[in-house]
């Protein structure tokens, strides 16, 4: 298992994809795995910057990769205000499909097996997503 | 090194830019979005994206794409996509932006529509 604690701007989101490729490949984890991980790590990162901890440096990100025996864990929490996953419009209807924003969460639920939500009692959001073997 | 080179060709009046890089969430987004803007600035807003060389493209990047379609539109002009990777071709259909945009394998046949 990796953890790792990030400052809150965009440069980390580049530098979590890097981390956590690495750390897929040198656990065998296939080009499938390795693309779903990359991409579910780019957008949940950086809704955790943006979204979450709004580029406030004075918050981190952490992330955590875990290699397990029935897939490739990842959590991402920040530690901004929260919000519910269900408030956000589906990208695909057609008064939303002209929208620049709001494909992210679309993408790591298409790519990933597992995509759960929890509002921590001390605050922020945490995101957790399995892709399978 | 920048995520992006974004080179310029004119065919006609079609403006053709080949990206190649990653368009993703800051550099690469900006850069697009940059360059489209200073296009229509100059009047042209016969656009040609070549996304042949784009190894990577997140959900911002699909976000400048749409953008960008929309600036085009608006100055009343017409934004097309060629060479799509099938990576790319396969977020653009979860996203359902196969419907918005008109996309091409090959350049003379992207050429010939905008006419």
């Amino acid at each position: 298992m990796r953890q790792i604690e990030l400052p809150s701007r965009i440069e980390s989101v580049d530098e979590a994809a890097m981390m956590a490729d690495e750390y897929a490949k040198s656990c065998g984890c296939s080009d499938e795995i390795t693309f779903a991980v990359d991409l579910a790590i780019r957008e949940s990162v950086a809704n955790a910057v943006k979204h979450g901890n709004k580029f406030d440096e004075s918050k981190t990100v952490h992330l955590t990769l875990h290699d397990k025996p029935d897939g490739f864990e990842i959590t991402v929490r920040d530690f901004g205000t929260g919000f519910s996953v269900e408030d956000i419009p589906d990208p695909t209807d057609a008064e939303n499909l002209l929208k620049a924003n709001g494909r992210g969460i679309l993408f790591m639920r298409s790519f990933m097996d597992e995509v759960e939500w929890e509002n921590p009692a001390d605050g922020g959001l945490k995101v957790k997503m399995l892709k399978k073997r | 090194m920048a995520d992006i080179t974004i080179t310029e060709r004119q065919a006609g009046d079609v403006t053709i830019l080949d990206l190649v890089g990653k368009v993703t969430i800051g550099e690469g987004s900006v850069a697009l979005r940059n360059t489209i803007r200073r296009l229509l600035g100059e009047g042209k807003n016969k656009i040609l994206l070549n996304l042949g060389g784009v190894g990577y493209i997140d959900s911002s990047g699909i976000g400048e794409l749409v953008s960008s379609f929309t600036a085009v539109k608006k100055e009343g002009g017409v934004l097309k996509l060629l060479s799509l990777t099938q990576k790319i071709q396969d977020l653009l259909a979860i996203t359902k932006l196969l419907t918005v945009f008109d996309t091409f394998d090959d350049e003379p046949s992207a050429l010939a529509s905008y006419n």
